[in-house]
């Protein structure tokens, strides 16, 4: 394999894993401060790469066609109106049940997936099909030999890691990331020291949320397509990465979401090269299946969450 | 009414199930949608109704007393829904295909109803079967008895491999690996060639002793279908699996599972050991579904991955929480909605996930204990503290 070649598999490997860590991101906060898994995550960056495409076309009917305001426009309301679902979620589905068994929290966030995947699929126009993504980023690439660096490429890497670095500083740095963490630590705690509870759960839910949408259009961007069953299999890679990296770990989320696009792009590039006959498509399986091996070896991901059970 | 018929007698459980044999061959009889939704909403009905005078609590503990009546009641039931459509293949189909649905379930039950071990990954087990039945029938010329076998064995089999992973992890950790088992369980199955890619591969019919059971019988004028002799089958493996459920529940092992689903430490320190009767549990389950599946392949006469997705475990899964955790009666009532249902219904065909999803959200939210919630362990049965 030339140079070229291996920093091009590189390149992808840290866009997708971009992506996933975005997801992540959402996965672990929520995890951080309810103890829970909010398995309709992926669904719901479906849902606001849909939005995005929706925006464009209402955009286009309008008349803008100034390809930074779209780009704009589009990831205002597709962020905005994920943010506040991923609120109402928090609101009307996960805090009723905070006293109940987690299995019933993770079914039912399972099922609202679903309900979101299916009402794309049966209430948005011709649903079931993929759909186009504009492409509203510049096309210029450079290549160097067989590497070629598309534009679009750096910005999307670029934005994501934006958007990482402010939820980070948005944690670490202000009052309300303090308040964050402080139900993240302790609830009853946090709550005695007079942070309103609720408005903090529902507010980490719309920050994750928000993630998940930019997430998903920077998926739409990258791909120029989109369809409904995206979420699925990204909501369960970013659940995977944040598991990976450890439960309630933003830095655990992160590299836990470069390490599986990192372990896809193993098992495409050597897979055939080790068993001449097999086809790329294995490398999913054999991320999936390093994921459930690794969880032999660290039951609680990389960075184990500190706990210790009373009894 | 507790006055009229006392607490011993039989008759309110032969009753229900009468009624309920019934509304079954009207429900599957009914060819129009109009018929169909009456009888949905009026049997919603007249279930509400007959909570509201008392009736379903006098059924149950009828049926707590007579269990065995009970049961038999149930089995003469399913063969006399099985008898009215002796020559319609499609009632029969779905008749075998709840009974061994039930099967899976049943297993489910066994992993996260009693152990409290999450499985998000039936599916896929019960496509372990049935690839093993599609792949032993068309390459080799074992008697098909064994095939079945050789299903259930392969899916515990396979799911051994997840032992390791489920044992050291917990809670959502633990939910992770099926999940991810699933995902690359269909993957797996779609690039594989082998294996039919995703067209899937042609299953041969059952052949038990030179006995095929995709030939029809005849009896002079009578021709009946060969479902039938699937739906025996079926209903033979459905009842001996649900008596093992039952006995195991019943039993000392039924004991240690709910404590370990309840309470791992308190267990651990009770001197019980967890690790064995995890693996127990998933084990045995994962061999029932198997089992379940390489019937249902002979069945169909075809698989392909598309039957074994990700969205199909969540079914399996929804269908033991709705008919409540732990309640094999339940599960075998929610099994014959979920299935039905939306193969009669054939408007809500299309909406029948968004459906599924959205009823199963609602009962978590307002019915977490299911339709059939299950009762507080009776030691002696019949015995009322």
């Amino acid at each position: 394999m030339t140079l070229g070649l291996l920093s091009q598999y590189v390149f992808n490997s840290l866009m997708l894993g971009m992506i996933y860590a975005m997801v992540a991101v959402g996965f672990t906060l929520f995890f951080g401060v309810l103890d829970i898994i909010k398995f309709s995550h992926g669904d719901v960056l479906m849902v606001g790469a849909f939005t995005g495409l929706a925006t464009y076309l209402g955009l286009e009917a309008l008349g803008v066609d100034s390809a930074l305001v779209q780009l704009l426009v589009m990831t205002l309301v597709a962020t905005l109106s994920m943010a506040l679902l991923g609120a109402l979620i928090a609101k009307y589905l996960v805090l009723p049940l905070r006293l109940a068994p987690p299995l019933n929290t993770l079914l039912l966030t399972l099922m609202l997936g679903t309900v979101l995947r299916e009402a794309v699929r049966l209430f948005y126009p011709q649903g079931s099909n993929p759909k186009p993504f504009p492409r509203l980023l510049p096309a210029d690439s450079i290549s160097f030999g067989s590497f070629t660096l598309r534009a679009d490429s750096v910005i999307l890497l670029l934005a994501g890691l934006a958007a990482i670095v402010a939820v980070h500083l948005l944690i670490n740095r202000t009052k309300l990331g303090l308040a964050i963490r402080a139900v993240a630590q302790d609830a009853e705690t946090a709550r005695i020291m007079g942070i309103n509870f609720e408005f903090i759960v529902l507010l980490t839910f719309a920050i994750g949320s928000g993630m998940a949408a930019l997430g998903g259009l920077m998926n739409g961007l990258y791909y120029n397509e989109i369809n409904f069953g995206i979420g699925l299999l990204l909501g369960v890679i970013g659940f995977s990465a944040a598991v990976v990296g450890g439960l309630g770990n933003i830095y655990g989320a992160i590299l836990g979401g470069f390490l599986f696009s990192a372990l896809q792009s193993v098992g495409a590039v050597t897979l055939p090269a080790l068993f001449p006959g097999t086809s790329t498509a294995y490398k999913d399986v054999f991320a999936f299946a390093v994921v459930i091996i690794f969880m032999v070896w660290r039951p609680t991901g990389l960075i184990a969450e500190k706990k210790s059970e009373r009894v | 009414m507790k006055r009229v018929f006392g607490p011993a007698s039989a008759f309110p459980a032969l009753a229900s199930m009468a009624g309920v044999t019934v509304f079954a061959v009207l429900f599957l009889h009914a060819e129009s949608q109009e018929e169909v939704m009456g009888l949905t909403l009026g049997a919603a009905a007249a279930l509400l109704l007959l909570a509201r005078f008392g009736w379903n609590a006098l059924a149950a503990v009828s049926f707590a007393g007579h269990s065995r009546t009970g049961q038999a009641a149930v089995l003469i039931g399913v063969l006399i829904i099985a008898a009215v459509f002796y020559d319609q293949h499609f009632p029969l189909l779905m008749l075998a295909s709840v009974l061994l649905y039930i099967v899976v379930c049943l297993g489910l039950n066994l992993q996260f109803g009693y152990a409290g071990v999450l499985n998000f990954a039936g599916a896929a087990f019960f496509g372990v079967g049935c690839y093993t039945a599609a792949v032993l029938t068309s390459h080799t010329s074992l008697p098909h008895l064994a095939v079945v076998l050789i299903g259930g064995l392969m899916a515990a089999g396979i799911g051994s491999l997840l032992i390791l992973p489920v044992l050291r992890t917990h809670g959502h950790y633990a939910a992770l690996v099926t999940i991810a088992f699933s995902i690359l369980f269909r993957v797996f199955l779609e690039v594989n060639d082998t294996l039919g890619g995703p067209q899937g591969m042609k299953v041969q019919g059952m052949e038990i002793l030179g006995w095929k059971l995709n030939d029809s019988l005849a009896f002079g004028e009578i021709e009946i279908s060969f479902y039938a002799n699937y739906v025996v089958l079926a209903l033979v493996m459905a009842a001996v699996a649900f008596m093992l459920v039952r006995r195991l529940e019943r039993s000392w092992i039924g004991l240690n599972l709910d404590a370990v689903r309840l309470d791992e430490t308190a267990c651990a320190a009770f001197g019980i050991d967890v690790a064995r009767w995890k693996i127990t549990a998933f084990t045995l389950g994962n061999f029932l579904t198997g089992l379940a599946g390489s019937v249902y392949a002979m069945m169909t006469g075809f698989v392909a991955p598309n039957s074994f997705t990700f969205g199909d475990s969540l079914i399996l899964v929804s269908i033991v929480i709705l008919g409540g955790l732990g309640n094999p009666w339940g599960l075998s009532v929610a099994a014959a909605i979920v299935l039905m249902l939306p193969e009669k219904l054939q408007f809500i065909q299309e909406y029948r996930l968004l459906l599924y999803a959205a009823l199963v959200i609602l009962i978590l939210l307002f019915r977490p204990g299911g339709l059939m919630p299950r009762q507080v362990r009776s030691y002696l049965p019949g015995w009322k503290p």
